[in-house]
């Protein structure tokens, strides 16, 4: 685990980023841990309407890269991924287009 | 269709398959499927469909466990011979997975009443042991248009096939037309068979089953797969619809179930 989590600690965005994405919904998926965070970012895009904007609260390293990669992969566009704070990251998703 | 947390977590190794999610299991959810026989087809099958959320499973068997079963007929357990079948299976797939209803079918499965049963199910899996019941079987999902999920199994050999002539595929009488004579195959009982043959055969039912519902992949209407487990030779070969086909043919004989005779040979 120490081995990929060094990898990617290397791509995480370390420090809060001023950007501000708008969004629809929030979910806050703080305490979860990978596969559960892309799962439940995917469900509740799911349940969202079309092209409607999706906010995920992370704070497991791993899931920063793991969750957009896997939302990528489904067909999601990602808009931005960013630290919110010391413990915490928002990766912003936009669902697709057509159910 | 929300999902509790605790269905993600049971569900959470499918519902990250590509193109699966909520949807997915969703179907699952909502599809009833009816497998004929609780032994040695029956149960990994039943097994699979339960662990993976299919909503509602069907199972009819009028015998009762015994000993001899538990070589393959994976649903039961030691402390389960005397029970019937149905009885026995319903419990091991409920503890398995709550969220699955498990309706149970112990009376004798005829032509009177088979199609009044498979009507509430979308997909029929049969897994019996006899060839009268493998035929009222077919006829009865081309007369009510449910696509059926065979298998079938024999000392070292096992053969599947996906039958919806409702699609354009062919049925299970477009490959053998009529039953054997009594006496001219023999039954597991005389010829014995190998657990792990009817665990292979079944789990590719229930893995076809999946596939019917959820709409993805190639499924294997048109097509039997012919197993052998001492060569572990896997051979997919070519079905087509019999123009002369009693049932589904262009002038068919067969109008209604014909309700063959049970025999001790069967």
């Amino acid at each position: 685990m120490s081995g990929i989590s060094a990898g990617i600690d290397r791509e995480i965005p370390q420090k809060p980023d001023g950007r501000f994405t708008p969004f629809d919904q929030e979910l806050n998926l703080k305490g979860k841990i990978c596969p559960y965070t892309f799962i439940e970012s995917m469900l509740a895009l799911e349940e969202m309407k079309p092209d409607e904007v999706l906010r995920v609260i992370v704070d497991y390293p791993p899931a920063v890269c793991d969750v957009p990669r896997s939302l990528k992969n489904e067909g999601y566009e990602v808009l931005q991924v960013g630290s919110i704070n010391e413990t915490d990251w928002a990766i912003v998703v936009r669902n697709k287009e057509v159910e | 269709m929300r999902f509790s947390q605790a269905q993600i977590h049971r569900y959470s190794r499918q519902l990250i398959l590509p193109g699966f999610g909520g949807k997915s299991q969703s179907k699952l959810a909502e599809a009833k499927v009816f497998i004929m026989g609780a032994g040695g087809l029956g149960s990994p099958a039943a097994i699979y469909l339960a662990a993976a959320g299919v909503g509602t499973i069907g199972l009819a068997d009028f015998d009762r466990v015994e000993l001899h079963n538990l070589q393959r007929q994976i649903l039961h357990r030691t402390q389960d011979v005397g029970l019937l079948k149905v009885d026995s299976g319903k419990k091991t797939l409920e503890s398995l997975n709550p969220d699955v209803q498990v309706q149970v079918y112990s009376e004798r499965i005829t032509w009177a009443n088979i199609r009044e049963i498979i009507k509430g199910y979308h997909l029929v899996l049969d897994g019996s042991d006899n060839f009268p019941t493998r035929f009222l079987v077919n006829d009865a999902c081309f007369f009510e248009k449910k696509t059926l999920i065979s298998g079938a199994i024999l000392r070292f050999d096992g053969q599947l096939s996906t039958f919806k002539p409702h699609a354009g595929g062919p049925c299970y009488r477009c490959l053998f037309p009529q039953p054997p004579p009594p006496g001219t195959v023999p039954s597991c009982q005389e010829a014995g068979i190998l657990g792990a043959v009817a665990g292979a055969i079944g789990v590719l039912q229930a893995n076809e089953a999946l596939k019917e519902i959820l709409e993805i992949g190639k499924s294997m209407a048109g097509r039997l797969l012919l197993f052998n487990a001492l060569g572990l030779s896997f051979e997919v070969v070519e079905l087509r619809r019999n123009p002369d086909c009693p049932l589904c043919g262009e002038q068919p004989s067969i109008r209604e179930l014909i309700d063959y005779p049970l025999t001790c040979q069967a």
